[in-house]
């Protein structure tokens, strides 16, 4: 039957009609050669058995579905966080396709990037051209007032020298001498998205304090009363940086955000286009090398970014994503410690009612079981936010968290009567948390939304917290850091625990004795 | 401590580069500078008069071995030998597969990374043949090496790929700080060799900043896998690679940047010197017996 445009069937219904489900049946029958049923019952019991899982974690020279994406993401990232930028990504053009495409499918927004559009003769030749056409042809259609550079494979491969390339662009009258284009080698095949992510920051850092790569003197640091604060690669950085913007206002304590995307990847719909809103200033990121110290909110994803403000002088506080009361708290306090600035009454009742609801809802979170997958500072958030509420994060896994992260995620397990039974597993895949959640098997997944798959293999309910989160909309309008942001991450969790305990009560006359109105 | 020096060594496949930057910075090293040596040749053969070894484990052989170059530490690739000098080999993919040229970015990053490079006073890149990709002018990037020496002698294709090289540093030269340190010429008594370079690094805009000649010396200590300067230190040989560390040594910021010529120059040179006739159509595609 042909739609009919008085009833339009959407995909949900229409390939559930007959003539659809007939015709499957007829091309699997016909054409895919399936192994015969029983195989294929076979092999699936078989990959829920310890012995699959050992076999599965022998694994040397396979990855399946990491848990990661590449650098020049997160440098996409870090540059769309500046006033007025245009993140600049040398290379082809579908690797810049993806970076948008991934942005706009997580925050609801377009995501403004541009490519050198390399192709088979820059191959061979070099990307020279590319950078000089590319840059020139940005700087006239965009108005940008700042263009970041980063790299893809392609350009990584064939070494072509950012520093170099810019500086002849300009020779070449592509942009003015002293128009600024930071740039970072972000090498796709090298780390993570919370690399390039550190790449990039470093390198618009970089830029503005150290000389503008040679053509301007380095500044000279003249250390005053201000805060940095740096985020890092976070999903949730339209909530959080409003909310943190929100603490520093309560401190009445001057800051400067460094890499703040909030308001251009949240828009409003007023009729007017923003190609770019807010955002750092250049300005402000030049003062911010006289700053008094800086806070890193996620370490982990700012290696680099830390070890070079340190080394002109700054100190760092080093946090990893502090979610929850005792998290909060560590960033509070040290706020507090390197202002001289006592911690304002209105945060401390806001603690309070944190714990208020934290004690509310105790009961049911208490000895659950969560297996969770992420960036590395999220994971070492979560873990310490669940082992505070008496919950067990039985498996901690990320892709991109090396043997040092691990040790810090064992230390928390070692400091909680909770973290007994639970283990970290450090660069290793999706694919092995599914394993896991065969022979380990916990109450509920904590991911991003690829988890749905393990879910449904599984039947292991997924909360979904971490990056992408491409199938509900609006969670990265609210805030996981403050106490705010634990209220929130505790009412994500509850919200599925109760859930699932209601679907699981609801038989007519035989489970629901517990089908309760109150929980 | 004086800043980091970082020079590097170029020139056509096997013309001796390796040998004459071992023996050099050997020299160097009795001088009493601190040496970092990183061999960008996928042959691995640029430390083996240092270590007396064979062949160095190299950066990306144990990094395929471990699974990734983040899972190496320094001193599983860094290796120490004659004088203190230490050691790197960049290594690179078999024949056939793979890019060395981004074997060379990615050991460089590795090594700037986790601090090789500290308290040396030189590095030395030892990188093979021709700039023949951007991995092989990653030493030749900015706030890399700071001159460039190109190995070379009298031979037409050593003169030819030495003004390849030339042209590379030009690319680099004008947007960034890297400069042609000088010619040094290994000698293969060819015709003229002498004026020959020296006439060639005029027309480059450089200098020829040492002739070093012939001596059996050379191959004596290499079979025996070290440097003149240790198997011979009183030879005459030891004393000419003394002296074009020396001449290196007080070169610093007196880099020039080159003047590239065209294939058709190097040729008008050449018959210049007698080397090369003047083209006689009747001889081309001629073959001995025929001629």
């Amino acid at each position: 039957m042909s739609q009919s445009a008085d009833k339009v069937l959407d995909h949900f219904k229409l390939f559930r009609e007959p003539e659809y489900t007939d015709m499957f049946a007829k091309k699997k029958a016909e054409f895919e050669f399936p192994v015969p049923a029983e195989s294929l019952t076979h092999a699936i019991e078989w990959a829920k058995t310890e012995e699959y899982r050992d076999l599965n974690f022998a694994r040397e020279a396979l990855t399946v579905n990491p848990a990661k994406a590449c650098q020049p993401l997160g440098a996409v990232f870090a540059a769309n966080g500046f006033e007025g930028t245009l993140p600049f990504v040398h290379g082809s053009q579908g690797c810049v396709a993806y970076y948008r495409s991934h942005f706009s499918r997580h925050f609801k927004e377009p995501t403004s990037c541009v490519s050198s559009s390399m192709t088979e003769d820059a191959a061979v030749f070099g990307g020279l051209n590319n950078m000089i056409d590319g840059l020139q042809n940005s700087y006239a259609l965009y108005k940008p007032k700042m263009i970041a550079v980063s790299t893809t494979c392609m350009a990584e491969v064939i070494g072509d020298d950012l520093n170099a390339f810019i500086k002849t662009a300009k020779e070449k009258g592509s942009v003015p001498a002293e128009y600024d284009v930071p740039f970072a080698h972000t090498p796709a095949f090298v780390g993570s998205h919370i690399t390039g992510y550190d790449n990039a920051l470093l390198g618009v850092i970089k830029h503005f304090w150290d000389g503008k790569a040679g053509t301007v003197p380095a500044l000279e640091r003249k250390p005053n009363d201000s805060i940095n604060f740096i985020g890092g690669f976070d999903g949730y950085v339209v909530g959080n940086n409003r909310e943190i913007k929100r603490i520093f206002k309560e401190f009445a304590i001057d800051f400067t955000m460094l890499c703040d995307p909030s308001d251009s990847w949240d828009t409003p719909t007023d009729g007017e286009f923003r190609m770019y809103d807010g955002g750092t200033t250049l300005e402000d990121a030049a003062n911010a090398l006289h700053a008094k110290a800086t806070i890193a909110m996620q370490t982990w994803s700012t290696e680099k970014t830390v070890k070079f403000i340190e080394e002109h002088g700054q100190e760092v506080v080093k946090l990893n994503h502090p979610v929850g009361v005792a998290g909060t708290d560590k960033f509070l306090m040290e706020l507090s410690r390197i202002t001289g600035k006592p911690i304002p009454e209105s945060l401390t009742l806001e603690r309070g009612r944190l714990v208020d609801a934290i004690a509310d809802s105790s009961a049911h979170i208490h000895g659950k079981k969560f297996a969770l997958y992420g960036d590395p500072d999220l994971m070492l958030g979560l873990t310490a936010f669940l082992l505070e509420l008496g919950a067990e994060p039985v498996t901690v896994l990320s892709t991109n968290g090396d043997k040092a992260w691990a040790e810090e995620v064992q230390a928390l397990f070692d400091a909680s009567p909770f973290g007994t039974n639970c283990k970290v597993y450090p660069k290793k895949d999706l694919w092995h948390m599914r394993s896991l959640l065969f022979t380990d098997p916990v109450d509920f997944i904590i991911g991003n939304t690829y988890g749905k798959y393990l879910d449904r293999d599984t039947n292991t309910p997924l909360i979904r917290i971490g990056f992408p989160i491409f199938d509900r909309h609006h969670k990265h309008r609210y805030p996981v850091w403050g106490y705010q942001g634990g209220l929130n991450v505790l009412v994500t969790i509850l919200d599925k625990i109760f859930d699932v305990m209601d679907a699981d009560t609801n038989g007519i006359g035989t489970t629901d004795y517990s089908f309760d109105i109150i929980r | 401590m004086a800043a980091l020096r970082q020079i590097a060594f170029y020139g056509k496949g096997g013309i001796g580069k390796s040998t004459t930057s071992q023996n050099t910075l050997a020299a160097l090293a009795q001088m009493g500078q601190k040496i970092l040596i990183v061999g960008c040749d996928p042959k691995a053969d640029s430390t083996r008069l240092i270590l007396h070894a064979k062949a160095q484990d190299t950066v990306l052989s144990l990094a395929a071995e471990a699974g990734s170059v983040e899972d190496l530490e320094l001193e599983d690739v860094m290796k120490v030998g004659y004088m203190d000098i230490r050691c790197v080999e960049s290594g690179g993919p078999e024949p056939g597969v793979g890019c060395a040229g981004r074997g060379v970015i990615t050991s460089i990053n590795f090594l700037e990374e986790n601090g090789a490079y500290d308290g040396a006073d030189y590095v030395s890149y030892d990188v093979l043949g021709d700039v023949v990709c951007g991995g092989f002018a990653m030493p030749i990037r900015e706030n890399k090496a700071q001159e460039i020496y190109i190995v070379m002698s009298g031979e037409m294709m050593a003169m030819y790929a030495a003004n390849n090289i030339a042209k590379g540093v030009l690319k680099y030269a004008n947007s960034g700080g890297v400069r042609l340190g000088g010619l040094v010429c290994n000698e293969r008594q060819t015709d003229k060799e002498l004026e020959l370079a020296e006439a060639l690094a005029g027309m480059l805009g450089t200098k020829l900043i040492h002739f070093v000649p012939r001596d059996n010396i050379v191959q004596h200590a290499e079979l025996r896998r070290m440097t003149v300067l240790e198997y011979a230190p009183e030879s005459k040989q030891a004393e000419e690679y003394r002296q074009l560390a020396t001449k290196i040594h007080n070169n610093a910021g007196n880099g020039t940047i080159p003047t590239p010529i065209t294939m058709d120059q190097l040729e008008d040179m050449l018959m210049d010197f007698g080397i090369m006739q003047k083209e006689d159509e009747s001889i081309i595609g001629k073959a001995a017996a025929a001629a």
